[in-house]
């Protein structure tokens, strides 16, 4: 993406043609794939001719000119509408643009579409999306992953040339191991959440999901920084915003990396073994291997459910039928509004885990569940802050196996949520993590590779990574649907 | 312990969080919501009496802002994705109790 | 009954409309009538993807305020979500304080009509945001209206140490009075700045035993009239239900009440309390506030002189009655005044009478404060001190302040020009009052006579000297020669 952003901007390469290149693959493989909730063909090619035009005049332009992009459908856009991917949003249109979106259209952007998600991004297969089914590229009958999936297949398909996604337990790192590309969760509050629809506020991050490591560290230059509209963002003179391009290429010296095998062994062989191929590839060059235990992750799930839940069943209270949003048709009363417009406009996960959280915060079990899960993430930061005494940085996998069929684990909702199993724990430490493609298992399914670092370490994190990535060629495979 | 969350539990719990629910849903969530509670009672294993909470997990404090006026967003975009409207009014059926809060 | 005795408990929940310009959480202006739906942004009409950002002001106003109630100010306060369903409040969660308020452990001092003065024990303050407002008017239907929503709020609780309705009135004034003072609320009751909701029950002794009565909460109190009539009807009710039924306070069977400003009843409105899961917990959108001490210092050096230790000092000090004292410091702009004209070396009971009398008056018809009137507080003290040297009289000096107000000029200069000097040469006097004896023989008579005439016949021979003097003699020299004359 970056080398098109060059050429771009170099006037080598029309974004029209880009663009143009773009909407042909839409039309190709969006009837296999189905990555998108919406498209804006026409007024993608007008901003493409747009930008063309300045550059051509010599006029200034953004970091992002002209590059097509996809946004996960859970970030407000005043074009189109802001789905979630649930029937209750259908048809909303939001009067604001999220602040990454401002971002995205001062970078210059051209805004490709609104990807696919799981519903208000609560799942890790894409598969609870009200609105419309997505697959994987490298095998249709199995799952992009979630609840980024829909960004992370119109990456892989080239379908655009980056995407954002969102990530609460895992949701870009997830979908972006199982097409094999590169995604990225920030450190939390690096980067502004205003205008992401809320899941888990504690623990929701925006960030890029791209074909290459130099490709999210643009995107990164883009969408970092302080937001005044959103509390929780960091003011940059506690933590200053990197050039994440700046050093990129050049290696961070002797590295020491931390593995949990305890951790590990609950991973397919197939994933166990492209992790130790790429553990190989790090210590060829130069680094050192060291062996810990974090034993607080084994509850990291059970503290992500009660707290992701909690927070969320209070976030999704206001989706209630009176202020906007799906209303049902014939209430009886006021109540009713309320009851059976979010019965209709709400999937079963969606359900679940607001009940789940209702229960948590309600009156005699707060303390049980709700405020015991607070606890144990305090432990589960500790074990991050005691690694990272010992290590520049931990690398593990980021899902215990591959991709999974379509329909596998979608009617146990406790199986699905032991996918998260190596994501999870980096949500409720705050901590930036990213999934790098590393392999492939013996049915030609992406494995990738997570590392995860101390906080407001991204570039360093990314330096890492393409130390990687420089000697291997996983992210220049192409997917089977992909035609030459 | 059987079961985690029983029938009548999963009831006002529905009726809490505002959703109508089929009887095919509470048993399939009593089930579920059960099975899930269950696992997450794991996490009883940890002793954390002196264990802080941990609910922002970053050490920011004091953000305040100026108390600056902002331009609002005016009537027909506030209204624009109302279900049903009055006038200028969102509209709703008849309240006939006074607020629960 | 008359084995049987009872004692009246009430504690109020008062919710105060601060009066920063921007709504707690978004920078959307505070309204009051505007056209519905106009005031209103994302953020506080809870579209999806919003965050809140607090507002710095609304935060100081209430440290301010919890000081001046002898608060214990939180050093570490935070935010919670208080989640019920209700078409007012967009994000069906209200964003408030619940186990950390900024400040817990004060008092009020409310003045009572003994003339002494009552502590009433304040349990807590905190901030919190106000929800729109639900219209039933036409049809079958209800109309919401966001403006409101977003508003900041200061609720405070006091303990149940009211007595009777009386008191409960006398501290809603006050707290009316204070928030003015510091300027943190116009406390306006008719458009709902101040909203009070009274929890009212009875001890009662009977046959030596002690029997409490539920507890009821009454809302729907829109002026301190009908505060104080609801109190006292309540308090009745809660006696002929006991009496009737020997119903007692127990576990959650405490009833809210609606007051009916036209039957002038309260209504049952909810049986047992449904106990409201509010399931509160932090908000994780909003990081906590940390106050250190040299901040706090700074805020409550913005305290002033609070409204009832003015008035009792103006008792003291200046020897004012209860009432005039109290009407000077009704606001703080009038009570400033006032102290400014003392300063400037003017009588306190004739800068107060002035004030009172005409000043307000004045203000009152041109719809601003005393400051705004034009006068000075140095030429009020000139005013007054040329009415002590008895240059002018009391009325003129009315009349002059009046003049000030409309030119602004200095009193001297309005005396001068509208000859109301006195005339209080005694030498001068004198051979105006003797001229007036001479001619008018038969009221001196009835003077020296003495017996029911005299008074008369003296008033007479006054108003005979002040109209040859055209008013202008000082009516005392006057008397006083004359009681000469007649002796």
């Amino acid at each position: 993406m970056k080398e098109l952003r060059d050429n771009i901007a170099a006037g080598k390469i029309k974004s029209t043609a880009a663009t143009e290149t773009v909407f042909e693959s839409i039309k190709k493989y969006e009837p296999i794939v189905g990555a998108y909730i919406s498209t804006f063909e026409k007024s993608a090619l007008d901003k493409a001719a747009e930008i063309d035009t300045k550059i051509a005049s010599g006029k200034k332009v953004g970091a992002l000119a002209g590059v097509p992009v996809a946004i996960k459908d859970n970030m407000c856009t005043t074009f189109g509408t802001t789905t979630c991917a649930s029937k209750i949003l259908e048809n909303f249109h939001s009067p604001y643009n999220a602040a990454v979106v401002e971002k995205l259209l001062a970078a210059d952007a051209v805004i490709v579409g609104k990807a696919n998600m799981d519903e208000f991004a609560m799942g890790s297969s894409t598969e609870t999306s009200a609105l419309k089914k997505t697959v994987n590229p490298w095998d249709t009958s199995r799952v992009p992953g979630g609840s980024s999936g829909g960004s992370a297949v119109a990456v892989t398909a080239e379908m655009c040339f980056a995407a954002l996604g969102s990530d609460t337990g895992g949701s870009i790192r997830l979908p972006a191991s199982f097409c094999g590309v590169v995604g990225l969760k920030p450190t939390y509050g690096r980067v502004s959440r205003y205008g992401l629809v809320a899941y888990g506020s504690s623990l929701d991050q925006i960030g890029p999901i791209t074909r290459t490591v130099t490709d999210c560290a643009l995107m990164m230059n883009v969408i970092a920084g302080y937001d005044p509209a959103d509390s929780t963002s960091v003011d940059e003179k506690i933590a200053p915003v990197p050039d994440y391009l700046e050093k990129l290429d050049e290696p961070p010296g002797k590295l020491k990396i931390a593995v949990a095998p305890r951790l590990n062994a609950g991973a397919d062989k197939d994933v166990q073994n492209a992790l130790a191929d790429a553990l190989n590839v790090y210590k060829k060059l130069g680094a050192e291997i060291i062996e810990i235990d974090m034993p607080h992750l084994d509850y990291a799930i059970a503290a992500y459910y009660i707290i992701a839940t909690a927070e969320a069943s209070s976030n999704l209270a206001r989706y209630d039928g009176v202020h906007y949003g799906h209303r049902t048709a014939n209430p009886a009363d006021y109540i009713e509004v309320y009851t059976k417009s979010r019965a209709e406009g709400f999937g079963k996960e969606v359900k679940r885990r607001i009940m789940l959280g209702t229960y948590a915060l309600s009156s005699g079990y707060y303390d049980a569940y709700y405020l015991k899960a607070l606890k144990v993430r305090n432990l589960i930061r500790g074990d991050f802050v005691n690694a990272f005494e010992k290590c520049d940085c931990i690398m593990m996998p980021v899902a215990p196996t591959t991709a999974f069929k379509i329909g596998e684990k979608i009617d146990d909702p406790l199986t699905m949520y032991l996918s998260d199993i190596y994501t999870i724990a980096v949500n409720l430490a705050g901590v930036p993590a990213i999934s790098i493609p590393c392999g492939f298992d013996r049915n030609n399914l992406p494995i990738g590779l997570q590392i995860i670092m101390p906080a407001f370490s991204e570039d360093k994190l990314l330096r890492i990574a393409k130390m990687y990535e420089s000697q291997t060629d996983w992210h220049k495979r192409k997917s089977p649907i992909i035609s030459v | 312990m059987d079961k985690k969350i029983d029938r009548t539990e999963v009831i006002k719990v529905a009726k809490l969080a505002r959703l109508q629910l089929t009887d095919a849903e509470i048993e399939e969530f009593t089930g579920q919501l059960s099975a899930i509670l269950g696992y997450v009672a794991k996490m009883n294993e940890l002793d954390t009496a002196d264990v802080q909470p941990l609910a922002h997990c970053l050490p920011i404090s004091n953000v305040l802002r100026e108390d600056i006026i902002k331009e609002s967003l005016g009537t027909e975009k506030t209204l624009a994705n109302a279900p049903q409207r009055d006038g200028n009014f969102f509209k709703v059926p008849k309240i006939l109790e006074e607020s629960n809060g | 009954m008359s084995n049987l005795d009872y004692k009246i408990l009430i504690g109020l929940e008062i919710h105060v409309q601060l009066c920063t310009k921007s709504k707690m959480f978004c920078g959307c202006a505070l309204s009051f009538g505007e056209a519905p739906n106009s005031r209103v942004c994302p953020v506080c009409m809870g579209m999806p993807g919003v965050l809140p950002v607090m507002n710095k002001q609304a935060y100081e106003y209430a440290v301010l305020t919890a000081l001046a109630l002898n608060c214990k100010i939180a050093e570490f306060t935070k935010w919670d979500r208080k989640s019920y369903y209700y078409p007012d409040l967009p994000k069906n969660y209200q964003i408030s304080q619940y186990d950390l308020p900024l400040g817990s452990n004060g008092f009020i001092e409310i003045p009572l009509e003994s003339g002494e003065t009552k502590k009433i024990r304040i349990r807590r303050t905190h901030l919190e945001e106000d929800a729109g407002k639900n219209l039933h008017s036409a049809g079958n239907f209800s109309q919401v209206d966001l403006n409101r929503a977003g508003t900041p709020l200061l609720e405070i609780v006091t303990e149940p140490d009211m007595n009777s309705a009386a008191e409960v009135r006398q501290l809603a004034e006050e707290l009316q009075r204070i928030v003015r003072y510091l300027g943190v609320s116009e406390a306006d009751m008719q458009k709902g700045h101040m909203r009070f909701e009274p929890n009212v029950n009875l001890i009662i002794t009977r046959g030596g035993s002690e029997f409490k009565t539920p507890i009821a909460e009454i809302k729907n109190l829109n002026s301190f009239r009908a505060l104080e009539k609801s109190i006292d009807y309540e308090i009745h009710r809660q006696l002929d239900e006991f009496l009737e039924t020997g119903k007692t306070m127990e576990m959650g069977n405490k009833t809210t009440r609606g007051w009916d400003d036209v039957k002038e009843e309260t209504v049952l409105q909810r049986e047992k309390e449904e106990a409201h899961d509010y399931r509160y917990f932090p908000d994780p959108d909003l990081v906590p506030v940390e106050i250190k001490e040299d901040r706090l210092r700074e805020i409550a050096a913005c305290l002033c002189e609070l409204p009832l230790k003015k008035q009792m000092r103006y008792i003291t000090e200046y020897k004012l009655t209860a009432y005039d004292a109290g009407v000077l410091t009704a606001e703080r702009s009038t009570a400033e005044f006032f102290e400014q004209a003392v300063a400037a070396g003017g009588e306190p009971k004739r800068i107060c009478n002035l004030l009172a009398q005409t000043g307000l008056k004045l203000a009152n018809e041109k719809g601003c404060t005393v400051c705004e009137l034009g006068v000075t507080p140095q030429n009020l003290a000139e005013l007054t001190k040329m009415a002590s040297d008895g240059e002018i009289s009391a009325s003129a000096a009315a009349t002059i302040f009046e003049k000030m107000a409309q030119t602004a000029q200095q009193p001297r200069i309005i005396a001068k020009e509208l000859n109301l000097i006195q005339k209080s040469d005694a030498g001068e006097l004198e051979a105006i009052v003797a001229q007036v004896v001479t001619d008018n023989p038969k009221a001196v008579a009835d003077a020296r006579e003495g017996g029911k005439k005299c008074e008369k016949a003296k008033n007479f021979l006054l108003g005979q000297v002040m109209q040859k003097t055209k008013g202008r003699a000082n009516p005392k020299v006057v008397s006083d020669i004359l009681a000469l004359k007649l002796s």
